[in-house]
């Protein structure tokens, strides 16, 4: 039985830890959380001009190596993030780390041949039909994760007891990991949904509403993005967030497919996320919202194609966007205030 | 009695302190260097506005800004603790109602603030790099043997600025020695810089902002008068430099402070009050974060720095 494990990105480490051992039949090594000292690994043995995911990345692959794991799994996209797997082997290699990398995605696609290559050369013996089996609740079990995780980020700002979001979601993510039949994954679901409306919460009439858009990965690693949700919360803010795996999967190909048909800013993909970001910033500023905060890694190349063109859809509906680019080194300090300023100015503007 | 508002504005370099009345008047004013030690600076700063403070008046309200608002505003008791932004763009309003944009360039960031009909509507902030900002000035002015208060008449001067490659700072000043090595005359290179500044900050900060007059350059770098030759050159507006333009965060503070009353009277005697921060790294997670806690005569008031709130 291989040790297998993978890099880290929000929460999405139960579900690929869940399909992982029910069709291939590994130990699996859930990444750890992502802390200072993992950025420290990372940047150490990074490129100095590298997006900083790749970062982030590399130095919990480090971590998962020290934990004994012998099979490491990397996707790609788009973007840089095409080249991620093929560096990221090399530069541990070099390091002397013994361990086989699997990379599910080439040129930026996703097919389920080379997934079973991939899978074949793990395990010679694992079942396709249980894969697709379990593949299946995966799906599901994304799916539901996303639409929890939606209602919290809109709620959370108003949350009566502190913290009563974050504990019953903590409570299910364990409990979603034991999982073992489809319909015990929805008798889970609905309960949490259930109890997660229970909450108290004290939601004024005029909150401020606020989108959230940018790079994926620092859009969904909180690490990554300084908790700028929870920071958000914390002044009383209904956040919306179009990313997550669910949407980036099954929903995205299909909006941009139709916005690019109609609209006059973009006529072709621009690569990554940029064209998407776009057409939320578009989307958030006819539909009642205050503001748009854009976020990036540093050296982001599709995102900063896209900066222009939010600040011109912005300026056409009147809307602040709040750019944000984060990087290794960002100072708490400097975030801080800028968010202060950006919640400042939208309640200034909300009197009007 | 008259009541009255204090306003302190703590920056990388400077601290400014203002005591305004009911109608924005400025009662007594200061500005002395941080000097890296901001408690000890302000301590200086309320010992100079105490002895200006006329007896009758009585101090109803305190506001900190700047970027160490939040020690101040604790050790002072300040009932108002905002960013700077929103104080500058409060204290340029109060004095000039019909301003549409905000150019300020301070010791450490530099930002520029929109503003429609008396409010708001947009700001930027420098985010990576502090090339273009007073403490690069002052540092290339000890570099060239100037003082940072003669600069703006040096750059006067000349007649044709060197151009100097002024995208990071470290390559502004390694392209500057070569100016001067290559034998430009001191008030060359000085406009140059200061021309330098004004590219940079437009092209960075500035982007993709419209700017519109009235506009209004503040900070601490608005005194010096080469810049605000170049801005007026390069954005062909007339710009207007308060007197005050520096203590304009401390002043809008100090309005926010009184908007914020609580009806409780302060005192300014904070010499006898012991005031200490300490700082350690705590070890229980690989976050290693770093813990700043704040004692107040030997009680821990506040500690801030933590990742997990566990502190």
């Amino acid at each position: 039985m291989y040790n297998v494990s993978f890099p880290r990105m929000g929460d999405y480490d139960v579900p690929a830890k869940f399909l992982l051992t029910h069709v291939l039949n590994v130990n699996v090594i859930s990444p750890p959380k992502i802390t200072e000292r993992t950025v420290e690994l990372g940047t150490k043995y990074s490129p100095e001009f590298i997006c900083t995911p790749f970062k982030y990345t590399l130095g919990t692959m480090i971590e998962c190596l020290n934990k004994g794991a012998e099979i490491l799994i990397q996707q790609g996209g788009g973007c840089r993030y095409g080249y991620y797997s093929e560096l990221q082997e090399k530069i541990l290699k070099d390091l002397n780390y013994e361990f086989k990398m699997v990379n599910l995605v080439t040129e930026g696609k996703l097919r389920i041949k080379r997934i079973n290559r991939c899978f074949k050369k793990i395990n010679p013996k694992y079942s396709k039909i249980k894969a697709i089996y379990y593949t299946f609740i995966t799906i599901k079990m994304i799916k539901y994760m996303d639409k929890i995780d939606e209602y919290i980020r809109e709620n959370i700002g108003f949350e009566i007891k502190q913290g009563s979001f974050e504990n019953i979601k903590e409570e299910m993510l364990i409990k979603f990991g034991k999982v073992r039949s489809y319909h015990e994954l929805k008798v889970l679901y609905r309960n949490y949904l259930n109890r997660i409306r229970k909450v108290k919460i004290y939601k004024p009439d005029d909150r401020l509403k606020v989108g959230i858009i940018g790079e994926l990965y620092t859009v969904m690693e909180p690490y990554s993005n300084y908790f700028l949700e929870k920071e958000l919360a914390k002044n009383g803010i209904e956040i919306k967030r179009f990313t997550n795996v669910d949407y980036l999967f099954f929903k995205k190909g299909k909006r941009m497919r139709k916005y690019l048909k109609k609209n006059k800013y973009v006529k072709y993909s621009m690569g990554a996320d940029a064209a998407d970001n776009v057409a939320n910033t578009e989307y958030l500023c006819t539909h009642g919202y205050d503001g748009i905060i854009h976020i990036k890694s540093s050296f982001c190349t599709p995102e900063i194609g896209a900066m222009s063109l939010i600040n011109k859809v912005a300026d056409k509906y009147g809307k602040p966007v709040l750019f944000f680019t984060f990087d290794t080194q960002s100072s708490t300090a400097g975030i801080k205030t800028r968010l202060e300023a950006f919640y400042d100015m939208l309640e200034m503007r909300r009197k009007i | 009695m008259k009541e009255c508002y204090l306003g302190v504005d703590i920056g990388s370099i400077s601290t400014k302190g203002v005591i305004i009345d009911e109608r924005n008047d400025i009662i007594c004013k200061s500005y002395i260097w941080t000097e890296g030690n901001p408690v000890k600076a302000v301590r200086k700063l309320i010992n100079i506005l105490k002895k200006e403070l006329p007896e009758n008046c009585i101090i109803k309200g305190i506001g900190t800004t700047g970027s160490a608002r939040k020690l101040i505003g604790l050790m002072l008791g300040a009932n108002a603790i905002k960013n700077e932004i929103t104080a500058h763009a409060v204290g340029t309003l109060s004095f000039h109602k019909d301003v549409k944009t905000i150019l300020e360039i301070g010791g450490q960031d530099s930002k520029v603030i929109l503003i429609r009909n008396g409010i708001i509507t947009d700001f930027a902030m420098n985010t990576l790099c502090a090339a273009g900002t007073g403490s690069f000035l002052s540092s290339q002015a000890k570099r060239l043997g100037v003082s940072v208060n003669d600069f703006g008449s040096y750059a006067l001067k000349s007649n044709s600025p060197v151009k100097i490659a002024a995208r990071c700072t470290v390559f502004a000043e390694s392209d500057l020695v070569h100016k001067a090595q290559v034998g430009y005359s001191k008030e060359d290179i000085i406009a140059g810089l200061c021309k330098s500044v004004v590219l940079n900050y437009l092209n960075n900060v500035c982007k993709g902002k419209r700017i519109q007059s009235p506009i209004v350059f503040q900070g601490g770098v608005s005194k010096n008068e080469g810049v605000v030759k170049y801005f007026k050159e390069i954005l062909n507006e007339d710009i207007y430099v308060d007197d005050n333009g520096h203590l304009m965060g401390a002043i809008g503070i100090a309005i926010l402070s009184r908007k914020n009353k609580n009806g409780k009277s302060y005192s300014l005697d904070i010499n006898d009050i012991k005031f200490e921060t300490k700082g350690f790294e705590c070890t229980l997670c690989p976050n290693n974060c770093e813990i700043v806690r704040i004692i107040k005569d030997g009680k821990k008031i506040d500690s801030f720095g933590s990742k997990c709130g566990r502190y």
